[in-house]
């Protein structure tokens, strides 16, 4: 069974990862167990899948529009998004979207090139789970969400900007730190 | 200056710490090269052709007398005891190790700096124009909007790995000195129709490959959407802009694929949902940021210091430098003096550590213990009073700093080129040479009058040549380095691009083909009032080919196209 990291610990994970056929075609479902299925399958099978045992869960690519499952999300287990790249940045967006704008509160994962080093900003948008590429040392990337104890931005894990704390904490002088 | 926090502070060394795990895991196999390397270059650190270069940041030009000490510092124990100041007011060092940028790093945090995400795609570091605070015609101080918008930029986790690098410019005022129209976003401050303060909003202008001047995608956005505009655009780009070919990366291809009206909504619609959520500016955090500035204590002055009267009228010497290298000041007896970095004989922009701790000891003595450093590649003392302009020069000189070309076309801009970078297609340094020396009467250089004559090694345009009065481009012509002109380019408010007058000449034969551009200008001004641009503006650049090429050119490029079309 593949291990991931979840809220910050190294956990089992059972859910399977359905990827598209070589030529593009959907894959074969599984009977059972849980799985995460590409956005296209979702929204081709939908009925199908709702009916059949087992989670569910959806994954989107980078030019995939998260609109598009604003309303179904109840109907999932977990929401991934896939990184082709590490340098791929459009996840980033997504995962804010899903999580500021659309209201996911579930497991947000972030699978495909997932590396130490970006888990950090990852979570700042909103992952809290994370399929690491397999030559990884999860235990050692745990110390990645350590490595900054502050952050400026209003983001997906602080909404509130640095300032309007700051604000908040001493409205007279903004001197707090 | 602005002065760090306890946060500040504590963000650049936790970064500091970041870092040298992340070299450490690099050095001990744990990273590979591609791993490492969008790691290293957001920590400014390339690896080029000799050497690795680290690209340290200089927010908004802004340095201190101490922080220059540091980098005079830097350069001499891990250098080879010079730094090179960029056209993006940031400074560069050629010889560091890559084991050693941990601890120059560590070095930096001590003073405030850094070298975050001076590279990298990612929003590099914000620059503004060099007169900022103590021009007379701001309408708002652009360092303290410049200070809002790096916090916001620096570990901006959406923003990390967007499809290329972004840069953001902002001017105070009307009149740009910040080169706003040619950023991928460039801010422009303005009051709006009931008197409060915001910004005109650029999007999309760049030189690089494809130079294009910035669409208006808000003629006026009020102060307090700043930054959620900000993440509009950002988001809009990072989302959509194209990863698939590195040199339609920019925000600039996106803009034309989708045509400005298009992108113009994208991001409205995007806003729309930001719009006023918790990263609205409020009042009271730029009233943080704005006092966390020291201010220079100025002087109650007469506008017009006699001691300097005086001076001018009885050293001809100091009159020249006079004229060309200080500039006026809102505060009454005070001016501002650019140390010119553009000796000819020494690559420009480049300075020893010993002069950077000279030039410290004179910012601490005749300027507050601040200067900037300028896009055109000098340093400035911004706030000097004008009865000590006459000993300041005669410092100056004996530093080698007192070049009196601002404006002139010796003061040029140029980019490391074929010595140190290795995209370059073509030496630049060498090149700026030979234009000095060509050009070293200094009453021939008075009398041609302002032109700015840059130069970049190859396409990426660091040199900015596209916006020069006169730009050099290194080209490759199969495998030889050669060099292609053009003419009619500017910054500022009327900003244009650069057109090419011809096939390309070889180095040798620049210097030539400047002072036929210049005969021609000479030749066919209205005035000395008419400035190379005004000319070149007026006539066309097809005069001054004619010149360079001789009449038959076109006989040449008509025979060149019928062969072509057989
Ligand atoms: S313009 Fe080209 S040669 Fe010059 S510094 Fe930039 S990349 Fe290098």
């Amino acid at each position: 069974m593949a291990s991931i990291i979840k809220q910050r610990k190294v956990v089992a994970d059972n859910w399977q990862l359905l990827k598209p056929q070589a030529g593009g075609g959907a894959p074969p479902i599984p009977e059972s167990g849980d799985i995460i299925v590409p956005l296209a399958v979702w929204l081709d099978q939908r009925n199908a899948l709702l009916s059949r045992p087992g989670r569910l869960g959806v994954w989107l690519g980078g030019d995939d529009e998260p609109a598009l499952i604003a309303e179904d999300l109840k109907n999932f287990g977990v929401v991934a998004v896939h990184f082709p790249q590490f340098t791929d940045g459009r996840g980033y967006s997504l995962g804010r979207l899903l999580r500021e704008r659309y209201g996911w509160r579930g497991e947000l994962r972030a699978i495909g090139d997932v590396l130490r080093d970006q888990l950090l900003y990852l979570s700042r948008c909103g992952f809290d789970a994370f399929a690491l590429r397999e030559d990884q040392d999860l235990q050692a990337a745990l110390c990645a969400f350590s490595d900054f104890s502050e952050a400026y931005q209003a983001t997906a894990d602080q909404p509130l900007p640095l300032f309007r704390r700051r604000f908040l904490a001493s409205p007279d002088g903004m001197e707090w730190s | 200056m602005y002065i760090y926090d306890e946060i500040d502070q504590r963000l650049v060394e936790e970064r500091v710490a970041q870092y040298r795990d992340q070299t450490r895991r690099f050095l001990a196999g744990k990273l590979s090269e591609d791993e490492f390397r969008p790691l290293r270059l957001q920590n400014g650190l390339y690896i080029q052709r000799f050497a690795p270069m680290l690209r340290v940041a200089i927010p908004y030009g802004l340095l201190s007398s101490r922080q220059l000490r540091a980098l005079a510092y830097i350069a001499r124990t891990w250098d080879r005891g010079y730094g090179h100041f960029s056209t993006r007011q940031n400074i560069q060092f050629n010889w560091p190790k890559l084991e050693d940028v941990p601890d120059i790093l560590a070095k930096l945090a001590t003073v405030q700096m850094h070298a975050i995400q001076t590279s990298g795609n990612c929003v590099r570091n914000i620059t503004t124009d060099h007169f900022a605070g103590i021009a007379p015609d701001e309408i708002v101080d652009p360092l303290v909007w410049c200070e809002v918008v790096r916090q916001w930029s620096a570990f901006h986790p959406e923003f990390a790995y967007l499809p290329r690098k972004f840069k953001i410019a902002i001017a105070g005022g009307e009149q740009d000195r910040a080169a706003v129209q040619v950023h991928d976003i460039g801010l422009q401050a303005r009051r709006g129709p009931d008197g409060n303060v915001g910004f005109r909003v650029l999007v999309g202008g760049g030189l690089g490959r494809t130079p294009i001047i910035g669409v208006v995608v808000r003629e006026f956005l009020p102060w307090q959407h700043l930054l959620t505009y900000l993440d509009a655009i950002l988001r809009v780009y990072n989302r959509y802009g194209r990863r698939d070919n590195k040199y339609k990366a920019r925000i600039k291809i996106l803009v034309k694929e989708l045509a400005p009206e298009v992108f113009r909504r994208k991001v409205e619609q995007e806003w729309a949902h930001l719009k006023n959520g918790p990263a609205t500016l409020i009042i009271e955090e730029i009233g943080r940021i704005e006092r966390r500035f020291t201010r220079p204590g100025y002087q109650k002055l007469e506008p017009i210091a006699p001691e300097y009267t005086l001076e001018l009228g009885r050293d001809k010497g100091f009159a020249n430098w006079a004229r060309r290298n200080v500039h006026p000041h809102k505060m009454p007896g005070y001016a501002a003096v650019t140390l010119s970095l553009k000796k000819t004989g020494v690559p420009p922009g480049d300075a020893t550590a010993d002069q950077m701790d000279a030039v410290a000891d004179l910012a601490e003595r005749y300027s507050f213990g601040e200067l900037r450093v300028s896009h055109e590649q000098n340093l400035i003392l911004a706030d000097v009073r004008q009865s000590d302009l006459h000993a300041l020069w005669q410092e100056a000189r004996t530093l080698g700093l007192a070049t009196p070309n601002i404006g002139l076309l010796t003061n040029i801009i140029s980019c490391p080129g074929g010595d140190f970078c290795s995209l370059a297609n073509a030496k630049s340094i060498p090149v700026a040479e030979a234009i000095q020396r060509r050009f070293d009467d200094l009453d021939y250089l008075h009398d041609i009058g302002e032109l700015d004559l840059n130069i970049s090694g190859c396409m990426n345009s660091c040199g900015h040549h596209h916006v020069g009065h006169i730009g050099i481009l290194g080209v490759d012509k199969q495998g030889a380095e050669y060099y292609q002109i053009s003419i009619g380019g500017a910054q500022g408010n009327d900003a244009s691009l650069g057109k090419v007058l011809g096939p390309a000449v070889s180095q040798a034969e620049v210097p030539d083909v400047i002072e036929k551009l210049i005969e021609t200008y000479l030749a066919r001004r209205d005035s000395d009032e008419e400035r190379f641009i005004d000319v070149v503006r007026r006539i066309g650049i097809e005069p001054f080919k004619e010149h360079v090429y001789g009449l038959n050119h076109k006989a040449t490029e008509s025979r060149s196209r019928q062969l072509a079309a057989a």
